[in-house]
């Protein structure tokens, strides 16, 4: 049942996230894109862009588009959604069942950290210099790191070996060429610049819309 | 006693009007609960703002479940998380709905084309500030501390990022164990130091 999967799912991923959004992001693309299937790399970056551009924490906006997409992709957009309550039948259509399925995802990755908040907060504040506490923290942030730059890596390859699809005159190697070059600028300028992410990615998407026009 | 439906307001008004993720939030946040209510002295909000990113899960939740815990208890800390994803869910849930209709559609392809690169180099952008941080971070504990304890500081710096990247990317393991297993080794390591 892609419910109860999506809510086991994202319970541990809300779980396991340390370290703000991108930890998230990482977690969500290894569970979503590469062990359930549930979306294309690309659907994934889209999906990234899109919860970055829109209101709201990155994580929640991720999960729900996420949990979304989940429910559309193993059903198909123009199927029905079959299911029983005692002994009726519902055929509802596929998007009803997603924007549910998009409620469990945002509703999983929020319960396992409040009800930390709750039974360890206090105790959390009052021993935040304790040495343990402060080790523990230090190799999750140092092994977030990893996992950060391991779902960086696992996204780069799409950026030099897609081709472009529609009506697009460019040729594969100066499309990677482009690529490339974007990311590295929008990497340079996000680390040393602090330049806001909202301001990069619609720079690079108004790029994308003239160069590709040409 | 804080009605309900200001803490829901005020935590409404910082999740719909602010793009960017938890940390775009702060600002807002300070201002909603520290300068404008006075729920919170600057330094709670502080402490707060710590425990929240000490705690997994999503930064600006943690920090509504806080406020609104402190404020009226658990009924206080889900209006404050309701207040604070409910457009947000409600936006993403409309563009969802309605994005396949309008993603083959050659200009937006075009620009996400475009911003796909970009976004790829966000996900890195991270990877480095944050291993600056660490850096930092264990430069500051020089003095006080022993040689041997100074070089595993220095050495695990370099090799749990590199370890915990590699595990996932060649080796296929899921990043939940990895972060379970950082936890379980800093937990053994920390009680054998101390």
């Amino acid at each position: 049942m892609i419910f109860l999967q999506l809510f086991y799912t994202f319970l541990l991923i809300g779980a396991c996230t340390f370290g703000g959004g991108y930890s998230m992001i990482a977690l969500i693309q290894n569970e979503v894109v590469t062990h359930h299937g549930w979306m294309t790399a690309t659907e994934f970056t889209d999906l990234l862009a899109v919860s970055q551009m829109t209101p709201g924490p990155v994580g929640i906006n991720t999960a729900t588009y996420a949990g979304y997409t989940a429910v559309v992709n193993t059903y198909g957009a123009d199927h029905l959604f079959d299911f029983s309550l005692f002994t009726f039948h519902f055929s509802i259509p596929v998007q009803w069942a997603a924007v549910l399925g998009s409620f469990i995802a945002s509703l999983a990755v929020i319960i396992i950290p409040v009800a930390l908040v709750f039974l360890v907060g206090r105790w959390l504040l009052r021993h935040r210099d304790n040495p343990v506490v402060a080790t523990v923290m230090r190799l999750l942030r140092l092994a977030v790191i990893g996992l950060i730059a391991a779902a960086a890596l696992q996204l780069i390859p799409g950026l030099l070996t897609t081709t472009p699809t529609g009506n697009v005159s460019l040729f594969t190697f100066h499309f990677s060429l482009f690529n490339l070059l974007i990311f590295l600028a929008v990497l340079l300028l996000a680390c040393r610049k602090k330049t806001s992410p909202i301001l990069l990615i619609a720079a690079s998407g108004l790029v994308g819309l003239i160069v590709y026009s040409i | 006693m804080v009605k309900y439906c200001d803490i829901f307001w005020s935590f409404f008004k910082v999740g719909t009007f602010t793009v960017g993720g938890g940390y775009a939030m702060l600002p807002l946040m300070q201002r909603e609960l520290v300068d404008k209510h006075r729920w919170l002295t600057e330094e709670e909000f502080l402490d707060q703002v710590a425990l929240s990113q000490a705690l997994p899960g999503v930064f600006a939740v943690n920090m509504a479940a806080l406020t609104g815990q402190r404020l009226r208890g658990a009924v206080g800390s889900a209006v404050a998380i309701v207040g604070n994803v409910l457009m947000p869910i409600l936006f993403i849930l409309l563009l969802a709905m309605f994005f396949r209709s309008f993603r083959d559609n050659v200009y937006v392809d075009r620009i996400f084309m475009g911003l796909r690169p970009a976004v790829v180099a966000l996900v890195a952008a991270p990877v480095f500030t944050l291993f600056k941080n660490e850096k930092l971070k264990v430069k500051s504990e020089t003095d006080s501390v022993s040689h041997f304890s100074l070089f595993i500081s220095h050495f695990s710096l370099y090799f749990i990022p590199l370890l915990s990247a590699l595990l996932i990317w060649l080796l296929g393991v899921s990043p939940i164990l990895v972060v379970l297993a950082a936890a379980l080794v800093g937990l053994i390591y920390g009680k054998i130091k101390n």
